[in-house]
């Protein structure tokens, strides 16, 4: 086996530590209370939409994520898209982590959008916000609150070098056999170690330096599929799980960069694939 | 005396700046009873609980064995406080030093009453990865741990000072202990012990009993290291959690239905193409009976097992 990195722990163990103190209703001036979230949000919004809002998505958009994180470092969590032809690009965004724009996909013509899955790092009892762009251009959102806390500043149980071991290391699986016209659900996953610069090493007393998957694209043949932009919210080897409407060009060509500037590229011959 | 109030008491007593071996009378807390599990060999049974204020993160098996020579901690406690508890004990039976003090693995339930034996000199025995995982994560367990019980009570992060590769020794006077170091299973640094004169195994956390193990080494790992250690038909056996001693056969085929359930279920998902939500909400829910803490650690585990076994 691969060591993975999902170690990357949040004080859990056979330590008894629970990730999450029982949460306590805040006074309205508390940072933690839904007031000041909403300002936050509000704030947020402005910045990443240029002074857009938007508008409560009456089930356009939907976000599901748990009420409660069990594994504040690997937080599974599904936006779905109803009808997907109306949607344009797609924001994931959690409000109070050190960087909130987990994900930013931009869809293209080979993009089946109704779903996708991502699993990321929540470093705070906080909103998570899925935000759609149509295709007039105006924006719809959906909420939900998560507890989970630590997922950023957890270390991990492993060194730098081990934690590094295989990294740009790509997999593509398909739920069903890939067919040329017909909707398929595809799993992408990618070995980084997706280091946030919050990792204390706790004996040198230094950071492990962030070094983070920033851009991935993936094509089949010419045609787009989708573009992402990343941050450090995404978990230690993401895997995203998209749609897509395969061309008959057979090939899907995935690419990812990271903060370093490390390019990796991979042409999955999808026809003739089993898995 | 009951155990809440024999706490109080002990954390009065601290406060008060007295320590604790001026309070033999005390450290005599119903919770700290030792079980002598094979001769000359003493256990202290941790709470099936999570680490709080009034459990002092006591909630592993910890305790001793005693040679002619001298004396090996099996375990040192889960904190400063743990570990004094522990040393009065062991003074309240025999002046022999305490010659080594094993670290079995790197959780805090086990490692951070390792402070509460510095000043008598004794070999720090570890893993050979344990310093790894001391290093990378021992200061934020120690911070967490400081958040539940105040800063005097938790204690240093002690390094191991003899580490184990493979397999190691050691001789406490007619009595042999041998240390082996194993592959990742519960986590990257477990040590398991035999002493060879009872025949007694101490696998520390490879074994849970009745209490929920969590997973944060590997899964497979694991399965495998107790499948080999089956084969070699121990009986009476100290587990990291659970009752003090156990039949190893019995109580090892309960955790590797557990541990086997898990990959079983997780690998299901995985085939049939199944997400890591839905195999976090279904997976394992038969064994959920079986276990204390279980709805606070499946879910963790099988995300674990979720993102191991999907690379495989």
């Amino acid at each position: 086996m691969t060591r993975r990195l999902a170690t990357v722990l949040l004080g859990l163990c056979a330590a008894g530590f629970l990730a999450a103190p029982a949460f306590a209703q805040s006074p309205d001036n508390s940072p933690d209370s839904p007031a000041a979230r909403e300002s936050r949000w509000q704030d947020l919004e402005k910045t990443v939409f240029h002074g857009k809002t938007a508008a409560p998505s009456n089930g356009v958009v939907t976000l599901d994520a748990p009420n409660r994180a069990e594994d504040a470092a690997l937080v599974p969590m599904t936006v779905t898209i109803k009808p997907a032809d109306k949607v344009k690009a797609l924001w994931l965004i959690i409000d109070d982590n050190p960087m909130p724009v987990a994900a930013h996909i931009v869809f293209g013509p080979a993009a089946d959008p109704r779903e996708m899955k991502f699993r990321v790092r929540v470093n705070d009892f906080t909103n998570v916000h899925a935000v759609a762009q149509l295709q007039d251009g105006s924006l719809v959102e959906d909420a939900k609150f998560v507890k989970a806390s630590g997922g950023c500043s957890a270390p991990m149980g492993q060194s730098e070098g081990e934690a590094l071991k295989g990294i740009g290391e790509m997999r593509l699986k398909f739920a069903r056999p890939v067919q040329p016209g017909v909707p398929v659900e595809a799993k992408l996953m990618l070995r980084h170690p997706n280091f946030n610069g919050m990792q204390m090493n706790q004996l040198t007393r230094l950071y492990t330096p962030a070094r983070y998957i920033d851009k991935v694209t993936v094509r089949d043949g010419d045609t787009k599929v989708f573009d992402m932009d990343s941050g450090i919210s995404l978990a230690a080897n993401p895997v995203l799980s998209f749609g897509l409407v395969p061309r008959s060009s057979g090939s899907l060509t995935v690419e990812v960069s990271d903060s370093s500037n490390t390019l990796w590229r991979r042409d999955f011959d999808i026809l003739r694939m089993t898995d | 005396m009951s155990r809440a109030t024999a706490f109080d008491m002990t954390r009065r007593a601290f406060g008060a700046g007295l320590c604790l071996c001026c309070l033999p009378s005390l450290a005599r807390a119903e919770n700290f009873s030792l079980e002598e599990v094979a001769p000359s060999v003493f256990i202290r049974r941790g709470v099936d609980a999570e680490a709080d204020a009034a459990n002092l993160d006591g909630i592993a098996n910890i305790g001793f064995i005693v040679g002619e020579k001298s004396v090996l901690v099996t375990d040192s406690g889960g904190s400063l406080a743990d570990g004094r508890l522990l040393r009065r004990m062991i003074r309240d039976k025999t002046d022999r030093p305490i010659s080594h003090v094993v670290l079995s693995h790197g959780h805090p339930d086990h490692f951070f009453g390792a402070g509460a034996f510095l000043d008598e000199k004794p070999v720090f025995i570890g893993h050979s990865r344990l310093p790894e995982a001391l290093t990378m994560r021992g200061e934020f367990y120690r911070k967490r741990l400081v958040g539940l019980l105040g800063e005097s009570d938790v204690g240093p992060v002690v390094m191991p000072t003899k580490l184990v590769k493979e397999q190691t020794e050691i001789d406490l006077g007619g009595r042999r202990i041998v240390l082996t170091a194993h592959q990742p299973a519960h986590t990257t640094s477990d040590l398991s012990m035999l002493d060879t004169s009872s025949g007694l195994l101490l696998p520390a956390d490879l074994l849970f009993v009745g209490r929920i193990p969590p997973l944060d080494g590997s899964l497979s790992g694991w399965i495998g290291q107790l499948e080999a250690v089956r084969k070699q038909n121990y009986g009476p056996t100290v587990p990291g959690h659970g009752p003090a001693r156990v039949d190893f056969g019995p109580a090892s085929a309960a955790l590797l239905r557990y541990l086997t359930t898990l990959r079983d279920g997780v690998r299901a998902e995985i085939d049939s193409g199944g997400s890591i939500e839905h195999a976090m909400r279904h997976v394992g829910q038969s064994e959920r009976a079986n276990w204390k803490l279980f709805d606070d650690y499946n879910q963790r585990n099988v995300a674990e097992a979720f993102s191991e076994l999907e690379w495989q």
